[in-house]
């Protein structure tokens, strides 16, 4: 996903409150920031919300912006903390989101069975977890970029992967599936 | 082994979870602009917790220690 980069003048006067910079750094960026957050959430209606949330934290923080970084990768920090936020309070049962309103299955080659058993599993990994595991094995970003907007190592996304991998393998065992 | 077993749990989550990009709903549809400006009019910038633990601290030391009114008042 392409990082969109800003005039510097622009930034130092957003850093400064100016809320014309503001307006346009939104204006430039709310796209990347809503795809972004939707691989995340996968639900387009909370994504909506957690951009404009995204954005409320930016707006907030600007004293603590440096116009010297890159505006993009510091949003995607910021959204991906946001929807971290989001998953803790969504409870996993109860909030299984309907995976992009999508009416055709996945594989047809799968079962409604598997399909609504594996996307159970997988809310209930932890969010830290869910995270790395739905942009690095479900979205194929680049270790590297999921690292940046998480604010860890690229080891450490590694490692998070592999537990959450671990945490479905038993999850789907103890519901009778062989993955 | 690991990597077989990563590899095999990929296959099935990209079976049963399509991946978002080029599915309705993966790209915004509509400027978001005017939402943002109605969540700027309403939220006004919040005091943080900790000013107004500041504040308590404060009050409560007045309340213990009203000889310190005067010295307040003097570096106010």
């Amino acid at each position: 996903m392409p990082v969109l980069e800003q005039p510097t003048d622009v930034l130092r006067q957003f850093s400064h409150g100016d809320l014309d910079a503001f307006e346009a750094l939104f204006r430039t960026h709310q796209s990347e920031v809503y795809g972004w957050i939707v691989r995340i959430v996968r639900d387009p209606a909370a994504a909506e919300d957690l951009t404009l949330e995204t954005f409320w934290r930016i707006h907030r923080a600007h004293a603590r912006f440096d116009p010297a970084r890159s505006f993009g990768a510091w949003a995607r920090g910021v959204a991906t903390n946001a929807a971290l936020d989001y998953l803790k309070t969504a409870r996993p049962e109860t909030d299984l989101p309907d995976d992009l309103v999508s009416p055709v299955l996945p594989d047809p080659g799968v079962s409604e069975e598997l399909r609504r058993k594996t996307a159970c599993a997988f809310h209930r990994l932890p969010p830290k977890l869910r995270i790395a595991a739905t942009l690095a094995l479900i979205e194929e970003q680049p270790y590297k970029e999921i690292a940046e907007a998480l604010g860890i190592s690229t080891s450490a996304v590694k490692v998070r992967v592999f537990r959450a991998v671990r945490f479905l393998r038993d999850e789907l065992k103890r519901q009778g599936i062989e993955p | 082994m690991m990597e077989n077993d990563q590899e095999r749990m990929q296959q099935l989550l990209r079976k049963t979870m399509l991946p978002v990009a080029g599915r309705a709903g993966a790209e915004l549809r509509h400027d978001l602009w005017p939402g943002m400006l109605k969540r700027l009019e309403a939220r006004p910038v919040e005091v943080p917790w900790f000013d107004w633990a500041l504040l308590a601290a404060v009050a409560v030391w007045l309340v213990f220690s009203p000889g310190a009114i005067p010295l307040l008042l003097y570096y106010l």
